[in-house]
């Protein structure tokens, strides 16, 4: 274990170097492009057996990746925003492989208009591809995330490719202070890689990639979703072995003050960081406010969620992307379905916020912890989704 | 130069059951091709008519070990699976020699699949790229692509009242390959079996990637007997409209001379797609087809230093 100063695609290139994956294939992208740097002088300078493939675009970088994993070989990529609406069509086939690809998407918003700072329009976009979804509020968590996320991938009742997502330029390029493992504590957290059958076994030939139509498409898509149903307690399982090795702790979510609140403040990333100084100085005033932020995505923890939030309420989901769907965010419509079911439901609403690295201060944070305060004493709600710190 | 006798003794990697039309060239150019091998191989094939064709879950045509994994980037998943390979040899993981074979129809190769395929080029794999060109998008329906001929009628060029067909040249992907400066590009066809199995020998030996163009009638697309497929594949030689080449580290060499240049029109006039052209006062677009292709002849003879 050592404690360095590092920014957060550093620390995750680092990560990279300690699970020495067979293969890399990756294209650069702002603002990911570090990661892909850093771990092309861990190749240059042996300090990786990996080979590393630099791929003409991220469609190929997923391509590739797709391929080398069907050889048998741990692989990971890296990508943003454009990158990862790029190699979309090959996302879903990695996941319809049951290929264990560890992807780390440093959240950038899609274009257009263009632009290369922090939302969460990118991995929203893929929430549908069967990937796992792991987001880290800071870089320790990305390390952590990516380091678990190799197990969670592999374990026999997952075999799903993981995406590990932090934001871009706040995360990925800022200075923190971290603990990394040892590199040897890596190797044998994560283990050997065993592929099950691959295409480099002369012995047993296999055709993968086969044409599956209607009657039998519908069955590999459920054995899929069944996987997903299987990856949450193996992401529990796994985070217990981490916190023995590392001493921290990991679950679906974090509850930030939670048990207690009357209002809850729902926020994926880095905001939660802040909404966590929120919390504390309203808690201070005697408010009775909390915070959660998931880690998990996908798979959605859903009866988790339900246990932590249906007795509170009001709780405010904050989506750092938009669905365009004439509603509200991916994480507000998610967390609302699954409170449809609870006896005793809170009001729910959306705040839509930072998009396009738009900043989101403790005053915005506050705006929204007050509107939730208003609501909770029984105020009625103007909007149910709610933009903010947006010009109108 | 491959042995007959030998090459009869092979076993067929590419098995019979599998749905390729009847008079369909494709399989017969593959399984040529696959009687090159001396070693284990993965064989990666682009989403296309030898794909869905020989891979209806759950059955599959292939002996060794075959991915498809989309359209436009066989070359890329290949690459992918040869740098695992690269990775767990080095690492002792894995012992056998392997070779890796990607295949793609012209739609996959030419259009979509071209950045995939220059891209894997480029970074010096070792694979063997084998273009099985029909001239068409065939397995959607005979759509053009830009391995289209000139004037050829298909559902997306359709010859008209006014435009006879494709408006404009094929791309020569042959030569576009060749200027990646990799080690072995060639143009094939199953009619000459020997030349073609030679040539995949050849781009299996050298230690980095190789380019195969090969043609492949197609009896739906070109709309022609299904018995006379391989015959076709021997006038398209034998009139220069397919001459059958190979550049090796950079040297141009014809391997197939024609004895006798045959006239373009022998070729044309087989072909369902190419009827248009025969109706009266359209003598003129035969003529243009073959001056494309005299032309195109003598730039070839002009690059081998003929």
């Amino acid at each position: 274990m050592s404690k360095v100063t590092l920014t957060g695609n550093e620390v995750v290139a680092h990560g990279m170097r300690q699970i020495e994956p067979d293969v890399v294939a990756a294209y650069p992208i702002t603002p990911q492009t570090d990661v892909v740097q850093h771990f092309s002088s861990f190749v240059a300078d042996g300090a990786v057996k990996t080979e590393f493939v630099t791929v003409e675009s991220e469609h190929s970088a997923m391509s590739a990746a797709i391929g080398a994993a069907n050889g048998g070989a741990r692989c990971m990529t890296a990508t943003s925003s454009q990158g990862l609406a790029l190699m979309w069509e090959v996302v879903y086939i990695a996941a319809s492989f049951r290929l264990p690809i560890v992807m780390a998407v440093v959240n950038r918003a899609l274009s257009g208009p263009i632009n290369i700072h922090c939302d969460h329009s990118d991995s929203m976009g893929a929430r549908d591809s069967g990937w796992i979804q792991l987001y880290a509020e800071n870089a320790q968590e990305a390390y952590d995330n990516l380091i678990q996320a190799i197990r969670i991938g592999e374990h026999p009742d997952v075999r799903l490719p993981v995406m590990v997502c932090y934001d871009g330029f706040i995360i990925s390029h800022a200075a923190e202070t971290v603990h990394l493992l040892a590199d040897g504590q890596v190797r044998e957290f994560i283990g050997p890689y065993n592929p099950g059958r691959h295409l480099l076994d002369p012995d047993h030939p296999i055709t993968v990639g086969a044409l599956a139509l209607y009657d039998s498409y519908f069955e590999h898509k459920r054995a899929q979703a069944e996987a997903m149903r299987r990856a949450l307690p193996v992401i529990e399982a796994v985070a217990a072995d981490y916190a023995k090795l590392s001493g921290r702790s990991y679950s679906t979510f974090e509850a930030y003050k939670l048990a207690d609140a009357e209002v809850a403040v729902v926020v994926l990333n880095s905001t939660a960081g802040t909404a966590k100084d929120v919390v504390d100085d309203l808690r201070a005033g005697g408010a009775k406010v909390g915070l959660l932020k998931p880690r998990v995505f996908r798979p959605l923890p859903v009866s988790e969620l339900v246990a932590a939030l249906a007795d509170k309420k009001v709780v405010v989901v904050l989506d750092r992307a938009d669905s365009m769907n004439a509603f509200g965010g991916p994480l507000f419509t998610d967390i609302r379905a699954a409170l449809y079911d609870s006896p005793k439901r809170p009001l729910v609403i959306n705040y839509i916020y930072g998009l396009g690295g738009r900043d989101t201060g403790v005053d915005d944070l506050s705006h929204v912890f007050q509107e939730g305060l208003r609501l909770a004493r029984g105020g009625k709600p103007e909007l149910i989704v709610n933009y903010l710190g947006v010009r109108e | 130069m491959a042995n007959l006798k030998e090459l009869s003794k092979k076993p067929e990697l590419l098995t019979s059951g599998h749905r390729m039309c009847a008079g369909c060239v494709a399989p017969t150019a593959v399984r040529q091709m696959l009687m090159a091998l001396e070693t284990p191989v993965v064989i990666g094939c682009a989403t296309g008519c030898l794909e869905v064709s020989t891979t209806i879950f759950p059955y599959t045509a292939w002996q060794p070990s075959f991915i498809h994994n989309a359209f436009e980037n066989v070359a890329a998943t290949v690459s992918g699976v040869e740098a695992a390979y690269r990775s767990l040899k080095r690492q002792g993981r894995v012992s056998s020699e392997f070779r890796f074979i990607a295949f793609g129809g012209d739609g996959g190769t030419y259009d979509i699949g071209f950045q995939s395929l220059s891209g894997a080029m480029e970074r010096g794999h070792r694979m063997v790229y084998v273009c099985y060109d029909n001239g068409a998008y065939m397995n959607t329906g005979t759509q053009r692509s830009s391995a289209t001929p000139r004037m050829a009628d298909t559902t997306t060029s359709p010859a008209g009242s006014v435009i006879p067909g494709k408006p404009g040249r094929r791309k020569d992907l042959t030569a576009i390959m060749a200027a990646h400066r990799i080690p072995y590009v060639a143009q094939a066809s199953p009619s000459h079996w020997n030349d073609l199995v030679t040539k995949m020998q050849k781009a299996l030996a050298v230690d980095g990637p190789a380019f195969l163009n090969v043609l492949a009638p197609c009896p739906r697309g070109w709309r022609y007997d299904p018995a006379v497929g391989v015959d076709l594949a021997r006038q398209a030689v034998e009139t220069c409209f397919w001459p059958l080449f190979e550049v090796v580290d950079g040297k141009w060499k014809v391997t197939v001379k024609p004895k006798e240049k045959k006239p373009l029109r022998s070729f044309l006039e087989r072909q369902g797609r190419f009827q248009h052209l025969f109706k009266p006062g359209r003598e003129e677009l035969v003529d243009a087809l073959q001056d494309d292709v005299d032309r195109e002849w003598a730039e070839l003879l002009h690059r081998a230093g003929e």
